[in-house]
């Protein structure tokens, strides 16, 4: 479990010296931050798919609606972190915990679908929300406050908190899966029967797995509408469910940090294919396709190859 | 709402459930028998519209344009099938997503590079202009009957060509337990193959008859794969007959929604918010309908695995 | 594979990270201006126009701005918020760029607004022009070349009413900007609204609404359809029979989509402050250059941004090439001492522009290419319903 893990952690300890190492500018770090918070999403979204077998295409709707809770507060006035981020991490844990009820019920690719469609309906929420933009998204006033101190406006700070929380997760993650919840989340994933026939339903597990996820993703979300004082409907489609579901499988699924391998070299590639040309996604596309085709195991698989 | 006007929109409901049949029929069938997913098959329904929609403008002819982008679409499948997916047949599904997925990136941007990012325009051929009048003030153009008939027509003699035929048989006995058929010494790779083309034909065959209609557009497929997705999963997966029969029940939900959903609203609410409500709530109604048939029957209307 | 090896990759992940960090030298005595223009999906269209309209109005200046050599930078938003934020902040601080200019849609403009102009940057909007900058909400580093989007729809809502039309019904997506164009509409229409229908933004088939129209036998039929939805309706709504019916519409038969929608948009209407056939000297240079260079008629996408090139032409000239002294700089935008393609033009105190709208109707040019044409000025002079909330500071 343990081998390989020096990477990631060599790739959070580079982003805790990028700052001052000179990579200062406020678009390194947007960028940086961009890319640790959609790590931090796809750590959440790699506790579900590695861990409980419950492979999401509706994960952004979570993010999305952690986004808009700190989007409906500003608007009405509250952006205290005291108040924001209970509410921004219930209402994802609620909104997962209600459509994951129904959801767990079915498996396979069927679980894909019914997360998808629960995604869309999310999205479909979102854009007709037309106090808050609508399909044009929403400019927050002010980003959320610390104890009435504006912490998040100062970018070193934004990025060590990110920076902070992305390594959380992760941690809090690893923790869950290795507790006893995370053996039977993890043993009714290698095989259902087996686990009811030991005496367990893993039923109830997988829900909570569920919510626990969506609050993860909902932290995401906070983080992700105050890195760009901004909000819309985009956050929650099904592309960006699906980016996240590729950031997973590119850093490997079955290890928690290839997931924050993933988002690290999708948003690099990303941004690096775009600088290069316009029409980035016809080198992307293949890129996807080889890397699927000769790394199995994703990134993680790399360094540490699995054997039996 | 008249009785005519509801009968007219059922008609218009049929109308969108077998062009989504045409495109789902492709994907259930390689989802069913070599049980991969196939995120691709939207950009073969692309690739299919702008197959016919230059070749017809290069012969001059609709027809021509037919006849040829069919053979094209299934070399392009072929293609495919020999790059990319042979190579993830024994891959789990996330495997199959995410390169799927890259093939998606890489058509869309390359038919932009090759077409430019607007539109195409392919006209109507000269045979079935023209429509019939099925209400005051609206025609139904002939050109959808001629869609309607010719989609009815595949979903028969692919009911035929499934149920009736010994190829038909090997596929319904891959689709429950492929293993069992490779045991029983049928070359289980070109069962693969051929299902695959003939796949990627059925998608192309749907984009060229739906280029008069729809816009040719860069990304087209996309809102058609995951409606396409929503049938076969309602249909239950592999199952030809369940996919015709959720074509419809969701062609004839997302119609009926949108001209109803409004009215109904109205009934709770105050007529700009119940329009508004109303259409977000029928653009949802679709995957309220796929959510609610998963709850109950986990793995659709007429699963073919047991 | 293996051959990569864990340096490899490792060195990989954080070059990858940094590689925008590539300092890009200035030229002496020049002048850098960020385009931004989408060219993902099927919208790219749109932003190719954009592109294309400030590139052939910079070779039309020699490729200077105001005596300064011009360089550009194409920064596609990829119709994503956040990566529009990402990559506009590189080109302010990485590329040092001194002008923004471009943007097709509301929402991008949205994300994008506060990071340009808090760093003092001046950005000139050649498209979105949403009513949230037009009125408190303006702001002294914006101006827009186009026009505040609802000013179009109120254009349809007058054209309406002055043709004597009773019953309208009215179609839009069902999003924001669907939601503007229904109540702009209205501020000018003074008939009934037989019903508005909001149809889903990735609608394919119209059959059901066209129905609904069929059934209810209006006077007329308002709609808002951007992009690949207009070409759809435009089609169907031809094939259907109903073009006895007339079609007034904004942002849906434009020379972006008329190819695709061919004969069946002829004699359909549209609104907008700008047309092809527009008869003045500027307009012709701009309009034959363009088709000989793209066998395409441009749209209001190019026009407005050709004059963009234009409007930072004669403001870089007024300050004789100091773009430090950003008070003067602002003021010479707002003077706006150019010859603009669809004629007379000004900046109101919001800087959106005062100029006079058209109905337009589609029409053959000589060459045998579809173009909307000049119908009839429907305002003169006008200036948007916001401006007077503005107080610019």
């Amino acid at each position: 479990m343990m081998r390989g893990v020096w990477l990631p952690l060599l790739a959070l300890a580079a982003l805790a010296i990028a700052p001052l190492a000179g990579f200062s500018a406020s678009y390194e770090m947007t960028l940086m931050a961009r890319a640790m918070i959609l790590a931090m999403a796809a750590v959440s979204l790699s506790f579900l798919v590695g861990g409980a077998g419950l492979v999401s295409l509706g994960h952004a709707a979570s993010v999305g609606v952690g986004a808009y809770a700190v989007a409906i507060l500003d608007a009405n006035g509250f952006t205290d972190a005291a108040q924001v981020l209970p509410v921004a991490i219930g209402a994802a844990a609620i909104f997962a915990l209600l459509t994951g009820a129904i959801a767990i019920r079915t498996s396979g690719v069927h679980f894909i679908m019914i997360t998808l469609a629960f995604g869309q309906m999310a999205f479909f929420t979102a854009s007709s929300l037309s106090a808050y933009g609508g399909d044009d998204g929403y400019t927050l006033y002010s980003r959320t406050e610390v104890a009435g101190a504006r912490l998040l406006e100062n970018r070193l700070a934004f990025h060590y908190i990110c920076l902070g929380l992305l390594a959380a997760s992760w941690a809090v993650a690893s923790m869950l899966l290795a507790s006893r919840f995370g053996r039977v989340l993890r043993a009714a994933r290698e095989n259902a029967q087996r686990a009811e026939a030991v005496g367990f339903t893993p039923y109830p597990y997988r829900l909570v797995g569920y919510g626990i996820a969506g609050a993860m993703a909902g932290v995401a979300g906070v983080l992700l509408v105050n890195a760009t004082e901004f909000v819309s409907p985009a956050m929650l489609s099904w592309q960006r469910s699906g980016e996240l579901l590729f950031m997973v499988i590119l850093g490997g699924v079955g290890r928690l940090w290839g997931a924050i391998l993933g988002a690290l070299v999708f948003v690099g590639l990303e941004t690096w294919l775009a600088e290069l040309t316009p029409h980035w996604k016809m080198i992307f596309g293949p890129l996807l396709v080889v890397s699927v085709i000769a790394l199995r195991g994703g990134l993680a698989g790399l360094v540490a190859p699995r054997h039996g | 709402m008249t009785t005519q006007l509801l009968l007219v929109q059922a008609l218009n409901g049929l109308q969108l459930g077998i062009l989504l049949f045409l495109v789902a029929a492709g994907l259930t069938l390689v989802f069913g028998v070599m049980d991969f997913i196939n995120l691709a098959h939207g950009v073969q329904y692309m690739l299919g519209a702008y197959l016919g929609a230059s070749l017809a403008a290069a012969t001059g002819s609709f027809w021509w344009g037919l006849v040829l982008a069919l053979p094209a679409a299934l070399l392009a499948g072929l293609l495919l099938e020999v790059l990319v997916f042979r190579h993830l047949y024994a891959r789990d599904h996330l495997a199959q997503v995410l390169a799927t997925f890259g093939v998606i990136l890489f058509l869309n941007e390359g038919v932009k590079l090759v077409w430019g990012a607007a539109p195409l325009q392919v006209p109507i051929p000269a045979l079935l202009q023209g429509g019939v009048e099925i209400m005051p003030g609206l025609q139904y153009p002939i050109y959808r009957i001629a869609v309607l008939v010719a989609g009815v027509a595949t979903a028969c003699g692919l009911w035929w060509l499934v149920e009736r035929t010994r190829a038909g048989m090997l596929v319904r006995a891959g689709a429950s337990n492929a293993p069992m058929v490779s045991a029983l010494g049928v070359d289980i790779g070109r069962l693969f193959t051929l299902v695959f083309a003939f796949g990627a034909m059925l998608a192309g065959f749907a984009g060229v008859l739906a280029g008069p209609i729809f816009s040719v557009e860069p990304g087209m497929g996309d809102n058609v794969l995951i409606l396409a997705f929503v049938v076969i999963v309602i249909g239950g997966i592999g199952s030809i007959r369940g996919a015709f029969i959720a074509a419809l029940l969701v062609g004839l939900i997302d119609t009926l929604g949108k001209s109803l959903m409004p009215d109904l609203m109205r009934l709770f609410l105050d007529a700009s918010a119940a329009r508004q409500t109303g259409a977000a709530l029928a653009s949802m109604l679709v995957y309220i309908a796929m959510a609610a048939i998963l709850a109950f029957r986990p793995a659709g209307l007429f699963p073919v695995r047991a | 594979m293996v051959g990569i090896g864990r340096r490899g990759l490792l060195g990989g992940t954080t070059a990858l990270l940094a590689a925008p960090a590539i300092l890009h030298a200035q030229p002496a005595g020049g002048v850098k201006i960020g385009v931004v223009a989408v060219q993902t999906g099927p919208q790219a269209a749109l932003g190719n126009q954009l592109k294309e309209g400030f590139a052939l109005g910079l070779r039309h200046l020699d490729g200077k701005l105001g005596g300064l050599t011009a360089e550009t930078v194409l920064i596609d938003d990829e119709l994503k918020p956040d990566v529009a934020v990402t990559k506009v902040r590189a080109a302010l601080e990485r590329d040092k760029v001194d002008f923004v200019v471009g943007v097709v849609f509301s929402n991008i403009l949205q994300a994008i607004i506060r990071p340009v102009t808090e760093s003092g940057t001046i950005l000139i909007s050649t498209n979105a022009g949403p009513s949230t900058f037009a009125g408190r909400g303006c702001n002294p580093n914006f101006f827009t070349t186009s026009y505040n989007n609802d000013q179009v729809h109120s254009v349809m809502g007058q054209a309406a009413q002055d043709a004597g039309y009773k019953r309208v019904f009215v179609m839009v997506p069902n999003y924001q900007a669907g939601r503007d164009a229904v109540a702009g509409f209205k501020s000018k229409f003074q008939g009934e609204v037989v019903d508005e229908v909001f149809v889903p933004l990735t609608q394919l088939d119209f059959s059901a609404e066209l129905a609904k129209i069929a059934a209810a036998r209006p006077d007329a039929i308002f709609t808002f359809m951007p992009g690949g939805l207009g070409v759809n309706l435009v089609r169907q709504y031809r094939q259907a029979g109903l073009a006895t019916i007339p079609f007034l519409s904004t942002f849906t038969v434009d020379e972006a989509t008329l190819p695709a929608q061919g004969d069946a948009a002829l004699g359909f209407y549209s609104a907008a402050s700008w047309a092809p056939n527009m008869d003045n000297p500027q307009n012709v240079k701009f309009v034959n250059d363009y088709v000989a260079a793209h066998n395409a008629v441009p749209a209001t996408y190019a026009a407005q941004a050709y004059d963009a090139a234009m409007l930072l032409d004669s403001a870089i000239r007024r300050v004789n090439g100091n773009l430090a002294g950003k008070d003067a700089l602002r003021a010479a935008i707002q003077a706006a001492d150019f010859r603009s393609v669809r004629g007379p033009f000004k900046f109101g105190v919001n800087h959106y522009p005062v100029q006079d709208f058209w109905l337009l109707k589609v029409g053959r040019r000589a060459d045998g290419k579809l173009e909307t044409q000049t119908e009839r000025k429907i305002f003169a002079d006008a200036v948007d319903p916001y401006a007077a909330e503005c107080r610019m500071r």
